[in-house]
């Protein structure tokens, strides 16, 4: 396609000289040379290298999207950067506007570069392979021979053998002449055309997901129930165009969940598998209740929406008791594993108590054991559960009507029961035991341990569109690819006789035959195809090769 | 065979393996050798093509001649130790790679459950290597790739020895998110373009160093290139080699990254592209490789600024692989930190729960 190729970046160049002239530089002709400019090769080369560069920064700087935790750290940890990163957008580079910027000139550029190839393409298909050059002699890769054959017959031999895999250039009725056109591989350029259409495909579809989909979290409790609603979620992330009324009606319920755990080996300690069985309605309420085994790797659709296990957790049953013997709090509780022994952080508030608040945290060992007199979890399957939580009493702040996390205690008015030792109070828990709270504020009880799952609920319109693009994409690349578009012409001319230059000083009359081959791709063997090409021609037996003049 | 004797014949397997690669490196060295010394241009051209001819019909037993007393017989025993030596480093070479293959196919064995050897670094870099290798060997013959058996064998030599004393882990079951048929063929296709753009930046590098050379001698008034480099191919076939083997790869990493890829991430973690660390240095990679074919194609950016494009994606390639599984443990794809994928938050962070995975 080079000779294509050599066409636009000529242009640009043109132009730029033209409008060096003063005077002829008017609006129009700026915009058109802008936009021949913008859609050239080289430009293109430019745009794809600047949009390498600026996908880097987000790999090195957390992306609130990908690990807003990670985004939290880095602020505290560099509160002098952090305004400028924040102008920038360096926490949301794929979702900035100057990540935009070049990946829309780069649309652009690819629409200007694309659709004038297409209606070239559409009128060259048409086409007939064009008539052979006057001097076949001066095209780079040519070769000739002699024939004891007609030219009529060689001809037609060479009709025949480049049949099978070109198209031919007709001959019209009455015409005569004196070579065979023949041109194959035309679809390579179609499957560019694809592959770059397929691109712009590709984006439409993600902006569908992303503009109209939305992503949420929830922790649900073993043995409870989730209701598709927007209050339900612990996160929730819409895209710019999503509408509450997009969401399925469904819920479900998580009947059982089971994990199994690596107990020997190098990584013992690691969970092998993870399964949740759901119980689920599409419309919730009314019609049969589905059962479903959700795992990784293996979501749950309902409707459009899908639904993943991503994570899981424990959820110690814990049961406050007042100084009344009012029950103030039960439940099972939901704990976050801090890291991957599944040594678990949680909170407990019961602002109804009386006669004062309570409110209780700290942390959950799934196998306890005391290490060198420390506590610790030592694996972190639920062998051994054990609770440890410091008790605080006071105002816990809830009454205020600022919203307050689940997973924090605010302890700034609150204050934090001792022993009679001065020491802080701590509780340590075996399922099934109670402890009192000094000062006849109540008690607390563990109960039991539940396990939790985190699912990830979400729509994504437009998947399939991807997915369609994506494959229709590499279709059109592997045809870009691998498909040689090649010219071939053959000729074949009587020569008088006894003007052989064999020096043979034979009376027969001779035929010449010319061919030559135009390797549009520039990157095939083009000497083995050339060789290839007169071996079968001229059949496996007949006479010797000439040389290349 | 208990699973702990698999392990140990993979990792003895390998071992043998790195040192009959080495024997082939020393046997490309000695051959590369023989080829510095002077007026060994003329020579080194012919024992070229023996060389494929010989490796190309099976290679039977080396014959060298003895050597005797006249010149042009004194010339051709040279050109046949060459000959021998390129041809004992394939046969090495050959040998490694079935061994090499038997401690890959041990180390999947050893596994319970079964599977396919990539769960970790050590694992990606053997298995990585393999590929070179393999891809190496197939396509020796089609592309007349004698010129590049030190450099591929002297690379795989130290990928080796990096997973033998760096990265290398006890065998261990794959975690829950990466047991998936998708992540299979992720893999697979990963490290197949993987292999093919390392050899096709091997090729950019010679081409690169040649034309250095070239220019060099050019400015030498006209010498002529002698030792190696005078047996590497032409700079325009050298070009042409590595689109060809950048043109195969670019497919197949497309497959594995925009669709492979996507389609194991959507399924285990809901999202088909979140653009996390290792997914937006695999796009980087990729968006550099179509710069490359771009380049190819245009005029004045084909040759020298086409190679040099080619090594910035295999930098880039590469520091996916290293650096991002090293630096950065926010990664999905970290090797380094087994089960984060289905972890909920370290920290209970203000607000709402957010996911860490
Ligand atoms: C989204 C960005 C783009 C990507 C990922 C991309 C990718 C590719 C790839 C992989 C090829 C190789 C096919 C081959 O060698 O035949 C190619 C070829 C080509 N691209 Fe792009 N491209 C992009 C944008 C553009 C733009 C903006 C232009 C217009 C200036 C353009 C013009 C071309 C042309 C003319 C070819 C054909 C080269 C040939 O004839 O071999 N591309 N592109």
């Amino acid at each position: 396609m080079s000779d294509e190729n050599k066409g636009p970046q000529r242009r640009p160049a043109e132009s730029g000289a033209r409008s060096v002239k003063a005077g002829e530089l008017d609006l129009r002709e700026l915009a058109r040379w802008t936009w021949r400019q913008l859609c050239s090769m080289r430009t293109a080369i430019v745009l794809l290298l600047l949009l390498a560069l600026a996908a880097v920064p987000g790999s090195v700087i957390p992306q609130s999207g990908v690990n807003a935790q990670g985004v939290t750290q880095w602020k505290q940890a560099h509160p002098k950067l952090t305004p400028l990163y924040e102008r920038l957008d360096l926490f949301s580079v794929y979702g900035s506007p100057w990540f935009a910027a070049v990946y829309l000139l780069l649309t652009i550029s690819l629409v200007g570069c694309i659709v004038p190839r297409l209606f070239v393409y559409f009128r060259a298909f048409r086409a007939q392979p064009p008539a052979a050059p006057a001097n076949l002699g001066r095209l780079p890769a040519q070769t000739s021979y002699d024939s004891e054959q007609t030219p009529e017959e060689v001809l037609a031999h060479a009709r025949q053998v480049l049949g099978r895999r070109h198209r031919l250039r007709k001959v019209g009725d009455g015409d005569t002449v004196d070579y065979v056109a023949a041109e194959r591989g035309q679809l390579r350029e179609a499957g560019n055309l694809i592959f770059h259409l397929s691109v712009l495909i590709v984006l439409a579809g993600f902006a569908m997901g992303s503009l109209f989909g939305y992503q949420g979290g929830v922790i649900v409790v073993d043995g409870t129930t989730f209701t598709n609603n927007l209050t339900q979620y612990d996160d929730f992330n819409p895209g710019g165009l999503f509408h509450t009324s997009q969401m399925n009606p469904f819920c479900f319920t998580i009947d059982k969940y089971a994990d199994q755990w690596l107990t020997s080996g190098p990584r013992a300690g690691m969970a092998t598998k993870f399964k949740a069985d759901v119980g689920y309605q599409d419309d919730c309420g009314k019609g049969p209740t589905k059962k479903y085994d959700l795992e990784v790797n293996h979501p749950l659709d309902i409707g459009s929406t899908e639904v993943f296990l991503i994570g899981h957790g424990y959820a110690p049953v814990i049961t406050v008791r007042d100084g009344q013997g009012h029950v103030a709090y039960t439940g099972p509780t939901v704990f976050l594993p801090q890291d991957g022994t599944f040594l678990s952080y949680g909170v407990v508030k019961a602002p109804a108590a009386k006669p004062s608040e309570i409110g209780l945290d700290g942390v959950f060992y799934p196998t306890y054991a005391a290490v060198h007199g420390n506590p610790m979890t030592v694996f972190p399957n639920d062998l051994n559960p054990r609770l440890a939580l410091f008790a605080y009493t006071g105002n816990l702040g809830l009454d205020s009507g600022a919203p307050q996390s689940v997973y924090v205690l605010d302890k700034a008015h609150a204050t934090q029961l001792k022993q009679p030792n001065g020491m802080p109070l701590r509780l340590d828990l075996k399922p099934g035991q109670t402890m009192r709270l000094p000062g006849g504020l109540g008690s607390v009880k563990f109960d039991g341990v539940k396990k939790w799952v985190r699912v990830q609920i979400s729509q994504t319109p437009g998947t399939h569109i991807v997915l369609g693009g994506v494959v229709l994409g590499l279709i059109g690349l592997c045809g870009s690819l691998f498909i040689r578009p090649r010219r071939i012409w053959v000729r074949a001319r009587r020569r008088p006789a006894g003007d052989s230059d064999g020096g043979q000083g034979d009376t027969m009359e001779r035929t010449v035959v010319e061919v030559a081959v135009l390797d549009r791709s520039g990157n095939s063997e083009i000497a083995e195809i050339l060789d290839g090409l007169v071996e079968s021609l001229r059949g496996p037996t007949k006479g010797q090769k000439k040389g290349t003049p | 065979m208990t699973n702990a004797d698999w392990g140990t014949l993979s990792d003895h397997a390998i071992g043998a393996a790195g040192i009959i690669y080495f024997l082939a490196l020393l046997s490309h060295l000695i051959e590369w050798s023989m080829l510095r010394q002077p007026k060994g241009a003329a020579v080194t051209e012919r024992s070229t093509e023996r060389v494929g001819q010989l490796v190309g019909s099976g290679g039977g037993a080396p014959v060298a001649e003895p050597p005797r007393e006249d010149e042009p017989s004194e010339r051709r025993t040279r050109e046949e130790k060459v000959a021998f030596w390129g041809r004992l480093g394939i046969l090495l070479t050959i040998l490694a790679a079935v061994v090499h293959f038997v401690g890959l196919f041990a180390r999947g064995m050893a596994a319970d459950p079964n599977r396919v050897p990539w769960g970790n670094m050590y694992e990606f870099t053997i298995t990585g290597s393999f590929i070179v290798i393999v891809m190496y060997l197939a396509l020796y013959k089609k592309f007349r790739l004698d010129w590049m058996s030190p450099l591929v064998v002297g690379f795989v030599v130290t990928m080796l020895m990096v997973a033998m004393l760096v990265l290398h882990e006890a065998v261990a079951p794959l975690t829950d998110a990466l047991s998936s048929y998708w992540l299979v063929i992720h893999v697979i296709s990963a490290a197949i373009a993987t292999g093919a753009f390392t050899l096709g930046g091997i090729t950019s590098i010679v081409y690169l160093v040649k034309l250095r050379a070239e220019r060099k001698a050019a400015a030498a008034d006209g010498a002529e290139l002698t030792g190696w480099l005078a047996r590497v191919p032409g700079l325009e076939a050298l070009d042409r080699v590595s689109y060809r083997v950048h043109a195969f790869a670019f497919p197949v990493w497309t497959f594995a990254v925009l669709i492979s890829g996507p389609i194991w991430a959507h399924q285990a973690w809901s999202r088909y592209w979140n653009w996390d660390p290792k997914e937006v240095w695999a796009f980087i990679t990729w968006v550099v490789y179509a710069c490359y074919l771009h380049a190819r194609a245009t005029a004045g950016w084909k040759g020298r600024n086409a190679a040099i494009l080619a090594l910035l994606g295999l930098a880039t390639l590469w520091f996916n692989f290293i650096g991002i599984n090293y630096f950065n443990s926010s990664s999905q794809h970290s090797y380094a930190e087994p089960g984060v994928h289905v972890t909920a938050p370290h920290q209970a962070p203000l607000g709402s729960v957010t996911v860490t995975r």
